[in-house]
């Protein structure tokens, strides 16, 4: 068990390592940051000066290295647009991404698994079918248009939620929170509806699907022989054995979550980690850039690495073959 | 519980207070402000952000002429040609109380002098800068400098006493992401004071209730609320909801929808910066063609039949919707230098510009790659995609790659271009930055935006000569003279000066400034 653990780690490093070289050569194609830095009225010394101040004359391979060597001992550089700090940066901006994730993972877990389970048992019912139909829109309209839809008519057209922003936020401790306050909660619906949609589709069609499968099998036949109620049949002895590949999936998806929040976060204003990753492209932040794109691989390769390891307790055939 | 009554009461207090005279300015635009130093950064929204707060001995209004602030009225000394006069303002208070003197204005300008700041450029001609008393100042420059005030109108006055007591009286260095007490407090003079500031996501401004100006302005907002929206159908539908009140960065497709709304206006003004092509003549062979052994931009007839192929009032009406006005000369209108007669420049006309073409032996035309942003300037890719088919027309086959301004920018100043579009303002007002930056031959300090590869050793002796000609009437006929060589060389190809859009509340009174510069004192609220 410990080699085969010790290898996907050393491997998770080595993607870690590889991810990270292709973002650093892709910087070079996003354009030149001096330019951005330095108004229209610089002289060409002035650019001189300032790449060599940045290291940016250096090759590819060397500032590679020198992030890299920085990055391990917490030091992820400056930002090129704000002046600051990008760890101080990430660290301000963390808690509106988090608490927007946490909320629409809740939002797709909670109502994909309620339709999930509708849809399943009520499978040739009209509503369910009219769900089943709906989903389907859900999952093929791209994130942008779901959040500028749901902008005009709750924000433009009826008025009662706001367009952009987090509303009022609460300080606790190094944490801001919008849970506190009545405009912060409502300006996390919209956006944790747009966030979670495609989730929360996923998540009821596999539930629905797993759960007709599960139906079919003999004991639920069994069951109901024995005459139980069809509540207990549903929930007590379908719905728990439909969890298990569930949790696989919503697992995996919660890291999706965090790392995709990119668009709605830029539809809605929302001052996270998405918004301050799309602003660094506009303007060629290589730092902020840098240590986004990392901070989401190591998320990624933990969560796989987790996933890994636990399908490997649960099923000792993997093992084996790891050898 | 005490504290909840004691709570309730000042709430209370602060609502029927507000009843009173409480108008907030909701406003939002694209980006915010880099940094609230008032020497770094030479940048618009950061100069925007920086107007509520500090100011300037000098301002512009909406038609570009200068307005006292901090100076109340300046002249070139009389025994010095080198030397301009500037009597300030009296009873000016900062915001801590502390009075204004020419000991702060004396500081403030070695302050912008230093390395880090950004402003250094713009005051580079300055030598020395004298308190003659509390409220006279003398400025000495390099070698007499007549256009010396259209170089300060974004130069911030800062508190000596303040940034001295506070350790930050170096300028922060930006690149190496020093964090300065000024870059997150503010003490100025201005009409606004900083309640609050998260970059990014919102600062809030107070009025100053001790301003100079206090009955001389309206003054009508007593508080600002600025979050920056990025992207456009946000922003567009921030302001339709009526959850904010004034948006800068408008987008031309939702114009006439803003128009339309009830409760909201859109003005317009033109605006301070004019979109050309230029093109690369220097050149003895262009990369970007498919003619080997020859530059056909090397030839003036051809630049003049390409100018002639664009149909500027179709780009007008068509890509950008009204929203612009075509130009035949790449200065914005209220620069010194500008003249409608060569503004007029820039009629169509096809069968003129084949002939043309033919008479210099391009009569099959040829291709050339033209580079363009896709981020910057409004509609800069639409434009781009017109003017394929308008030179298309006269044999002249155009690939276009349109990309990201950062991308786009560097190939401009690294040479890697020889055909391109470009956008420019003017901030000083006058013809010799435009000289300076994109007719002069390149050298390390000048001609920097200059891609066109002209280097004409003459013209470049006349427009250094501008800085220190201090014979009004002598510098303007030379700047007439310089224009005249650029039109009839066809240096670069005008196409339309930009129209800037203002969408408001109809209870939101100001008018659009051609810099971008929104300044809320001058803004009424009915």
């Amino acid at each position: 068990m410990l080699p085969f653990i010790l290898k996907r780690i050393f491997q998770s490093f080595l993607v870690l390592i590889i991810t990270g070289a292709i973002a650093f050569s892709m910087f070079t194609f996003v354009g030149d940051p001096v330019d951005n830095m330095l108004g229209q009225e610089r002289t060409m010394e002035d650019v001189e000066r300032l790449r060599a101040q940045l290291g940016l004359d250096q090759p590819i391979p060397v500032q590679y290295v020198k992030f890299l060597g920085e990055a391990v001992q917490g030091n992820f550089g400056v930002s090129y647009r704000q002046g600051r700090e990008v760890s101080e940066i990430i660290m301000e901006r963390a808690p509106a991404t988090l608490e927007l994730a946490a909320l629409s993972a809740i939002f797709a877990i909670v109502v994909g698994i309620a339709l999930g389970v509708f849809t399943a048992i009520r499978r040739d019912g009209l509503v369910a079918n009219f769900i089943m139909s709906a989903s389907l829109i859900g999952v093929s309209l791209p994130t942008f248009l779901i959040g500028i839809l749901l902008i005009y008519l709750f924000s433009v057209e009826l008025g009662w939620l706001p367009s952009f922003g987090r509303g009022e936020v609460v300080q606790v401790g190094g944490w801001t929170t919008g849970f506190l306050t009545e405009s912060g909660l409502k300006a996390l619906i919209l956006p944790s509806i747009t966030l979670g949609l495609y989730q929360m589709t996923l998540i009821m069609r596999l539930v629905r699907s797993e759960m007709l499968e599960v139906l079919r099998q003999d004991y639920i036949r069994f069951a109901r022989a024995r005459g139980l109620s069809e509540r207990v049949i549903n929930f007590r002895h379908a719905l728990k054995n439909t969890m298990v590949p569930v949790i696989t999936v919503i697992g995996l998806q919660l890291g999706a979550i965090i790392a995709f929040a990119i668009i709605t976060e830029t539809v809605f204003q929302w001052p996270g980690l998405g918004l301050l990753f799309i602003n660094a492209i506009q303007f060629v932040d290589i730092p902020v850039m840098a240590a986004y794109l990392m901070m989401i691989s190591v998320m990624f390769v933990v969560i796989n690495l987790l996933v890994d390891i636990l399908y490997a307790f649960i099923d000792p055939r993997l093992r084996v073959a790891a050898k | 519980m005490k504290n909840t009554t004691a709570l309730l009461t000042v709430a209370a207090l602060m609502s029927s207070a507000a009843v009173v005279n409480a108008e907030t300015l909701r406003w939002a635009r694209a980006g915010d402000a880099l940094t609230l130093d008032p020497h770094s950064q030479n940048e618009g929204p950061s100069h925007t952000m920086r107007h509520q707060m500090y100011e300037p001995l000098i301002i512009r209004d909406t038609a570009g002429n200068f307005v006292p602030t901090l100076a109340t009225d300046w002249a070139p000394s009389a025994d010095n040609p080198n030397v301009w006069v500037f009597n300030l303002r009296e009873g000016v208070k900062f915001h801590d109380g502390a009075d204004f003197t020419a000991e702060d204005v004396v500081f403030s300008f070695e302050r912008a002098k230093q390395p880090n700041s950004d402003m250094k450029e713009l005051i580079g001609s300055i030598t020395e800068v004298r308190a003659v008393s509390d409220y006279v100042v003398e400025i000495e420059t390099d070698g007499p400098n007549p256009i010396l005030p259209s170089n300060l109108t974004n130069l911030f006055m800062m508190d000596k006493g303040w940034t001295e007591a506070n350790n930050t009286v170096n300028v922060q260095d930006f690149e190496g992401g020093e964090i300065t007490f000024a870059t997150t407090n503010v003490n100025g003079t201005g009409a606004y004071t900083l309640v609050s500031r998260e970059p990014d996501v919102k600062t809030v401004m107070a009025r100053n209730e001790n301003y100079w100006g206090r009955d001389e302005f309206p003054l009508e907002v007593s508080e600002i609320v600025y979050t920056p929206i990025q992207n456009a159908a946000t922003r567009v539908a921030a302001l339709l909801s009526g959850e904010i009140d004034f948006l800068q960065d408008m987008p031309v497709q939702d114009l006439a929808r803003v128009g339309d709304a009830a409760g909201l206006v859109v003005k317009q003004a033109p605006q301070n910066r004019v979109i050309f092509f230029g093109m690369n003549q220097g050149a003895d062979d262009l990369e970007a063609d498919n003619v080997d052994g020859a530059n056909p931009l090397a030839d003036v007839r051809v630049r003049k039949a390409m100018s002639m192929a664009i149909n500027r009032d179709a780009i007008q009406q068509v890509v950008m919707r009204g929203q612009s006005q075509p130009a035949g000369m790449i200065a914005p209108p209220f620069v010194n230098g500008w003249t409608a007669e060569m503004d007029g420049e820039s009629a169509t006309d096809v069968e003129g510009a084949k002939a043309l073409m033919a008479e210099a032996g391009y009569e099959d035309g040829f291709s050339i790659r033209l580079d363009c942003p896709n981020d910057r300037y409004i509609n800069d890719e639409a434009i781009c995609q017109a003017a394929v088919g308008m030179l298309g027309q006269i044999g002249v086959t155009v690939n276009l790659d349109a990309i990201p301004k950062a991308q786009h920018f560097p190939k401009i100043t690294d040479g890697a271009t020889d055909f391109y579009m470009l956008g420019w303002g003017v901030p000083t007002y006058d013809s010799e930055y435009i000289f300076n930056f994109l007719v002069h031959g390149r050298e390390s300090d000048i001609g920097t935006w200059n891609g066109t590869g002209y280097d004409n050793d003459e013209l470049d002796g006349t427009i250094k000569s501008l800085a220190s000609n201090t014979d009004l009437d002598s510098r303007n006929a030379d700047i007439a003279s310089i224009w005249r060589v650029i039109q009839d060389e066809q240096l670069y190809i005008p196409i339309h000066h930009q129209v800037l859009n203002w969408g408001m509340a109809e209870n939101v009174g100001i008018e659009v400034d051609p810099e971008d510069q929104p300044r809320v004192k001058y803004f009424t609220m009915q």
